[in-house]
């Protein structure tokens, strides 16, 4: 039994670390297209990182890099890239619950739901649109 | 400098940030900051919330490696993750409230102490201890390869670890780093956790925690696709790059090079907060 848990566990470990690398060469190859869409366009303002200002609101909510992205703007399209990046870590915790559920671990199927709804929390609880 | 030049130096900077965070085991994060404010003059704030989608990259880009090693615990890893997101919301919300000046401060004491913490020597893990009910019941013990077969270990100290990790992770959301040595110094010191497993285990919640704040840095508008652009991209090829050479070359003098760059970076950050120059 104990060794059944424990291929359960390796099994789990790499369909998690496939996932990570999956995640991370996507919003590479998304941020890196943004990029050249962004260093091509002249026409936006030098931003001066001195000062901080924050950022204009569409681009601090899911719904707003969305528009921007769909827009083809470059800055939007890095966004929506670090989003991607940051949703990574994210699905990995989802997709550990359904691997805790598989083992039967009830424990840890809470444990595991606790950290997607701080996570959740995190991303959603500030602004949605 | 236009636009096309500051993303290339801050690109560069950040390959090598990537490069030298990889072999020496201190993340891209502990440099990244200060080559930013200290040499590029960007505000605080901007640098480390390109600094955490950077740590985001490189812990997950790291995980395959690792996991082929059969080292990490999920378990332990998901329990602590608890500790590390709640502290890493709260140290989110904490670098709203105070000011620039004394995250700087705060930014040159931990590095001042992980260069401190890198140079201790690396414990044998030859120590045995008994089972904790705690840990038990949590189902925190485990077992990894070893060159005899299979090694069991027991965990210890739970509340001590969880506490120590809520730390870990408030301090990752204030700064923008992963503090993966705290992380480290959490599992192997204070829960007697192989040393091995906990670095493979720390690796893996990195992410998890730097996703947590990232997500509040961003509502926040912390989060400039210019500055993250170049420091995503650069810290990812540096990190992949160094992890490559680390199998290969031999990294003690470069450890000590590198601590000790650390310690003046540590000191700069510190005195730049505490005259009120950044």
């Amino acid at each position: 039994m104990a060794s059944d848990r424990d291929w359960t566990d390796r099994r789990m470990e790499v369909v998690i670390s496939n996932l990570l690398r999956f995640g991370v060469l996507l919003s590479a190859l998304v941020v890196l297209f943004g990029a050249v869409l962004y260093l091509v366009r002249h026409d936006y303002p030098h931003t001066d990182y001195r000062v901080f200002r924050g950022e204009p609101s569409d681009l601090r909510s899911v719904g707003g890099i969305l528009r921007d992205a769909l827009a083809l703007d470059g800055r939007g399209i890095i966004q929506l890239g670090l989003l991607l990046l940051i949703a990574t870590p994210v699905a990995r915790v989802a997709f550990s619950i359904f691997g805790f559920a598989e083992e039967h671990d009830r424990m840890y199927v809470i444990v595991a739901s606790i950290v997607l709804l701080i996570l959740a929390y995190s991303l959603l609880g500030s602004a949605w649109l | 400098m236009t636009i096309l030049e500051f993303s290339l130096l801050v690109w560069v900077g950040s390959v090598a940030a990537g490069f030298l965070g990889a072999l020496t085991g201190l993340g891209g994060g502990v440099v990244l900051v200060p080559m930013l404010t200290l040499l590029l003059g960007v505000d605080i704030r901007y640098a480390i919330g390109a600094s955490l989608v950077s740590v985001i990259a490189t812990s997950s880009g790291a995980a395959a490696a690792y996991v082929k090693e059969g080292f990490s615990n999920i378990r332990i890893g998901m329990f602590l993750e608890v500790a590390t997101t709640l502290g890493a919301l709260a140290g989110a919300t904490l670098a709203a409230r105070i000011s620039a000046g004394t995250i700087s401060i705060v930014f040159g004491l931990v590095l001042i102490g992980s260069a401190y913490l890198s140079r201790r020597p690396r414990p044998k893990n030859e120590r045995d201890v008994p089972p904790d009910p705690l840990a038990t019941r949590l189902r925190l013990n485990g077992s990894f390869p070893d060159a005899d077969g299979i090694r069991n270990y027991n965990v210890q100290h739970v509340p001590l670890g969880w506490t120590l990790m809520f730390g870990a992770g408030t301090l990752s959301g204030l700064l923008g780093i992963g503090s993966g040595a705290m992380k480290v110094l959490a599992m192997d010191q204070a829960m007697k956790i192989p040393f091995k497993v906990s670095t493979t285990t720390s690796n893996f919640m990195i992410g998890v925690t730097a996703a947590a704040s990232a997500g509040v840095y961003l509502a926040r508008g912390y989060i400039d696709p210019g500055l993250a652009m170049p420091v995503m991209l650069g810290v990812l090829a540096g990190s992949l790059l160094g992890t490559r050479v680390l199998v290969k070359a031999d990294t003690k003098w470069l450890r000590r090079v590198f601590s000790l760059v650390i310690v003046v970076l540590g000191i700069e950050m510190l005195y730049r907060g505490l005259s009120g120059r950044i």
